[in-house]
């Protein structure tokens, strides 16, 4: 009975927790698209998360872009087929890899400092003192953030996308002995529109989800450091698992045939 | 007075937190340019009294009129309105630390009423040196300030936008004699200059003598006492009595344990 019990009060507060949460992107998206507009906070909000997260996300898919042409080298080897290289390395990142590493990144990197900027805020009053001088933070704190995150994201991983086939080149022109004008042929050949759109898609559904996140766990958060600090491990945590489940489910409907 | 006309009128207000009752049915008329403090024990509800007339806490019951119009259950551009009447400095300051202090003082004027940034930053100056502080504090950041200097820049951005009505929760807190003497001196006057209604909360009795005309005293979630500042002294209330001479020994019990 008791094990029931708790069973029925964990569902009740999935679904209570769902239900806060959806009315609270519903808040988010129509305040998107009402007046005003806090542009300087638009503005300042798309520095900091496309700009600033450039190093991160580049680093990130450089790396995975090399040492993704040095697996499928051993793999292929096996086979003859070392020739597929560039073509594997090429959709592996811009399908798969780009978007989703550079997505678990920006959930690190952004979506922890959403939650613990906002829920410092809530602690401390200023959400409350912002609404005391007739200033929605729904359009001032999240709607900014959301609007950066959904519409920057996919040029970072545009970026990163190019950076990681450049790792996965290095690799093999300098270290499998690839012919470097006879590797960039083959990504170009193969390479389909849709194969980069596809992670585009994907992308900006991750950074909304990275900038939903952190505003609802920063807005929600109570009790002082402590609340802050579990508002942020929750962002973040629910962030990557989203952007994981997300990622499987755009996989199969964009690539659906 | 003019009891027919509240500036703002409280009948039956109450709010609980969970099993916690906070506010059991409090009832509190404020006259128009009248200035009014609540003292009350630490934790008795008066900054939820503040936040539940500003409508960020929603009570369980009762009405909350300003100007003769009921305020619980405002939305959208009705709550908008509402929120332009008033100034608020928060017991903890509540700067945006993410701005520097001009812009924090200047907030309202730069974000709804659109001023040009020119104006806006020469009026919030203009409002800073009125609580003291010199030109050069409006370019640091809220962190660099002193806890009394932060008190002091709440101040300013509650009355730089020149509400009807100002709430000042502990306004005085953290500030040295001669400048707690300076602030209450600038509530007052700006009681009688602009005209404004105040609600103050404090428990620095001297404060209060200063800048209220009428005193209400907060027990177990109601207003226990009412009268104007000069008949503290000759009520036989003994919870007022016990309050207002900080006495341990009285029908106030402190949850505490002694020695
Ligand atoms: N958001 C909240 N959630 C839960 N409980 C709250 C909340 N806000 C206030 N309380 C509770 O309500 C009671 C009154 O709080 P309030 O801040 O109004 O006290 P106060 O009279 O202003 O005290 P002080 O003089 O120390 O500032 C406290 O016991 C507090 O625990
Ligand atoms: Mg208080």
């Amino acid at each position: 009975m008791k094990f029931l019990a708790l069973v029925g009060r964990t569902f009740l507060r999935f679904l209570e927790a769902t239900g806060r949460f959806s009315l609270f992107a519903w808040y988010t998206l129509r305040h998107t698209f009402s007046l005003p507009v806090y542009w300087r906070q638009i503005g300042r909000q798309a520095v900091d998360i496309g700009y600033y997260s450039l190093p991160v996300v580049g680093l990130t898919t450089l790396f995975t872009g090399m040492a993704l042409a040095l697996q499928m080298n051993a793999g292929f080897s096996r086979f003859d087929a070392a020739n597929a290289i560039p073509t594997v390395v090429a959709l592996g990142i811009t399908r798969e890899l780009g978007p989703v590493m550079a997505g678990l990144m920006v959930a690190g990197r952004i979506g922890a400092a959403i939650a613990a900027e906002l829920g410092t805020m809530r602690v401390t009053e200023q959400i409350d003192a912002l609404v005391t001088l007739s200033v929605n933070p729904y359009k001032y704190l999240v709607v900014p953030r959301f609007l950066a995150a959904t519409l920057l994201m996919p040029l970072l991983v545009l970026i990163g996308d190019i950076v990681g086939i450049f790792g996965g080149f290095l690799v093999s022109v300098y270290m499998l002995d690839f012919n470097a004008s006879h590797y960039i042929t083959q990504t170009w050949e193969y390479l389909e529109v849709h194969d980069v759109t596809s992670g585009l898609w994907k992308a900006s559904a991750f950074g909304m989800i990275v900038a939903l996140m952190g505003c609802y766990n920063g807005f929600n958060s109570k009790g002082g450091a402590q609340g802050v600090g579990a508002a942020t491990t929750n962002a973040v945590v629910s962030a990557c698992i989203l952007i994981l489940i997300t990622n499987y489910l755009l996989t199969g409907i964009l690539f659906a045939s | 007075m003019h009891r027919n006309a509240p500036k703002i009128a409280l009948e039956g207000v109450i709010k609980s937190f969970g099993s916690k009752h906070v506010l059991r049915g409090l009832d509190l008329e404020i006259a128009p340019q009248e200035s009014v403090v609540v003292i009350g024990g630490s934790g008795t509800g008066k900054s939820v009294l503040l936040k539940s007339i500003l409508g960020i806490l929603t009570p369980e019951q009762g009405s909350i009129k300003i100007n003769g119009q009921e305020t619980t259950n405002l939305s959208g551009r009705a709550y908008d309105d509402h929120l332009a009447k008033f100034g608020m400095l928060f017991q903890g300051s509540a700067l945006f630390d993410s701005l520097p202090v001009w812009q924090n003082v200047a907030f309202k004027l730069l974000q709804v009423q659109r001023m040009n940034r020119k104006d806006a930053k020469a009026r919030a100056l203009d409002t800073l040196a009125q609580v003291g502080l010199t030109p050069d504090v409006g370019e640091l950041s809220p962190s660099e300030l002193s806890g009394g200097m932060q008190k002091r820049v709440a101040l300013a951005r509650a009355i730089v936008a020149d509400p009807e009505i100002v709430f000042f929760d502990e306004p005085t807190t953290g500030l040295d004699p001669i400048m707690a003497d300076v602030i209450n001196d600038l509530i007052v006057k700006c009681v009688k200059d602009r005209g404004i209604t105040a609600l103050s909360i404090t428990h620095d009795m001297a404060s209060a003598r200063k800048i209220a005309d009428r005193i209400a005293m907060l027990y177990d979630g109601k207003i226990i006492w009412e009268g104007a500042t000069k008949e503290i002294d000759h009520t036989d209330n003994p919870y007022l009595n016990q309050f207002i001479h900080g006495r341990a020994d009285g029908p106030i019990k402190m949850q505490v344990h002694r020695l």
